[in-house]
């Protein structure tokens, strides 16, 4: 006769390391994550390209935003691709204006290695792109960069 | 005189801990924009003094590759209608000349591309153009590293990559748009 096994519970798995695993986890986070500081307002969708660069400091980055304005402002704005800088609509003739602001939140050793990022929409046109690119090389804002993302083919 | 028993401070309750930190840990998780903000970089020329006199430096003909591009996105290379697809392969052959081909450049030290668009064109092609001849100095100063040096670009000292980067020097020039017509 076989002795009948006294029936074990599985034992119960420690859950004490969980709360430093989740903590670990979200220090990660905590550190990585940068709060979106500007509300889109105009729809982008950058082109892609190969030979793209990253953006260094992004503390020393102002940006551009150049698109069509998205679905909610369609009707006051209508659909010609247009600048947006900080939070609001503008036009290219106040981007000097807005670069002088940028300029004056950074001490003056930092001014020198200030970027513009334009993030312009592949659908734009050159036209609008140009006056913000003149309107840059009046306020000798000089660093530029065409915010793209990766294309892996190659022509 | 009866002693008291030594309590020792009672314990933390730890058990919801894991909870508060997984509701941060969501929190952090859906606000976080992994923005990789990537380009390409670009120097703009300074602006030209307005006192200053126009200084039409001319350059010999066969140093300059002229890119045209009109507002139905078309390219014009040297006259010549081109897709973006060869115009890397093209540049490349204009910057090295390794045939010595009277029609392109001296040296690569003193070719010179200069861009011209409309102000129709579209942003992706321009986006595009730039790119193919930024990767074209960009093969040219590879394919340097590799024949004099046997290593790849990113591999050499610091003084070796500057030499090559300046002896395969990108100078685009762009020309003001000019509105030629179409949207």
């Amino acid at each position: 006769m076989k002795l009948e096994k006294k029936k074990k519970p599985t034992p119960a798995i420690s859950t004490s390391a969980l709360p430093d695993i989740v903590f670990m986890l979200l220090f990660f986070f905590m550190v990585t994550t940068v709060m979106r500081q500007t509300d889109l307002k105009v729809k982008v969708v950058v082109p892609q390209a190969t030979e793209i660069q990253k953006l260094e400091k992004k503390s020393l980055v102002s940006y551009i935003y150049i698109g069509s304005p998205s679905d909610n402002y369609k009707a006051k704005f209508g659909t010609a691709p247009r600048v947006q800088l900080n939070d609001a609509f503008a036009t290219p003739k106040q981007v000097p204006e807005f670069i002088e602001k940028e300029r004056a939140a950074r001490s003056e050793a930092e001014v020198p290695f200030l970027t513009t990022s334009i993030k312009a929409d592949r659908d734009a046109k050159m036209g609008i792109v140009t006056d913000v690119k003149q309107e840059l090389r009046k306020v000798n804002a000089l660093k530029l960069n065409y915010s793209s993302s990766k294309r892996s083919e190659v022509y | 005189m009866a002693k008291k028993k030594d309590r020792g401070t009672p314990e933390v309750n730890a058990g919801s801990m894991a909870d508060i930190a997984f509701l941060l840990l969501i929190f952090f998780l859906v606000t976080t924009t992994i923005d990789t903000d990537k380009g390409i970089a670009i120097r703009l020329p300074p602006m030209p003094e307005p006192d200053q006199p126009e200084n039409n430096i001319k350059l010999k003909e066969r140093n300059v590759l002229k890119v045209l591009v009109n507002a139905a996105d078309q390219l014009l290379v040297d006259g010549k209608p081109l897709s973006i697809k060869e115009l890397k392969k093209t540049a490349k052959e204009f910057i090295d000349n390794p045939m010595k081909d009277p029609t392109k450049a001296e040296s690569p030290l003193k070719a010179v591309i200069s861009l011209k668009n409309d102000r129709g064109t579209s942003y992706n092609l321009y986006i595009q153009v730039h790119n193919e001849l930024k990767a074209a100095y960009n093969e040219l100063r590879e394919a340097k590293a590799q024949n004099d040096y046997g290593k790849s670009l990113e591999k050499l000292p610091e003084a070796q990559q500057e030499e090559i980067r300046n002896y395969y020097r990108q100078v685009i020039s762009e020309a003001e748009p000019e509105d030629l017509g179409g949207n």
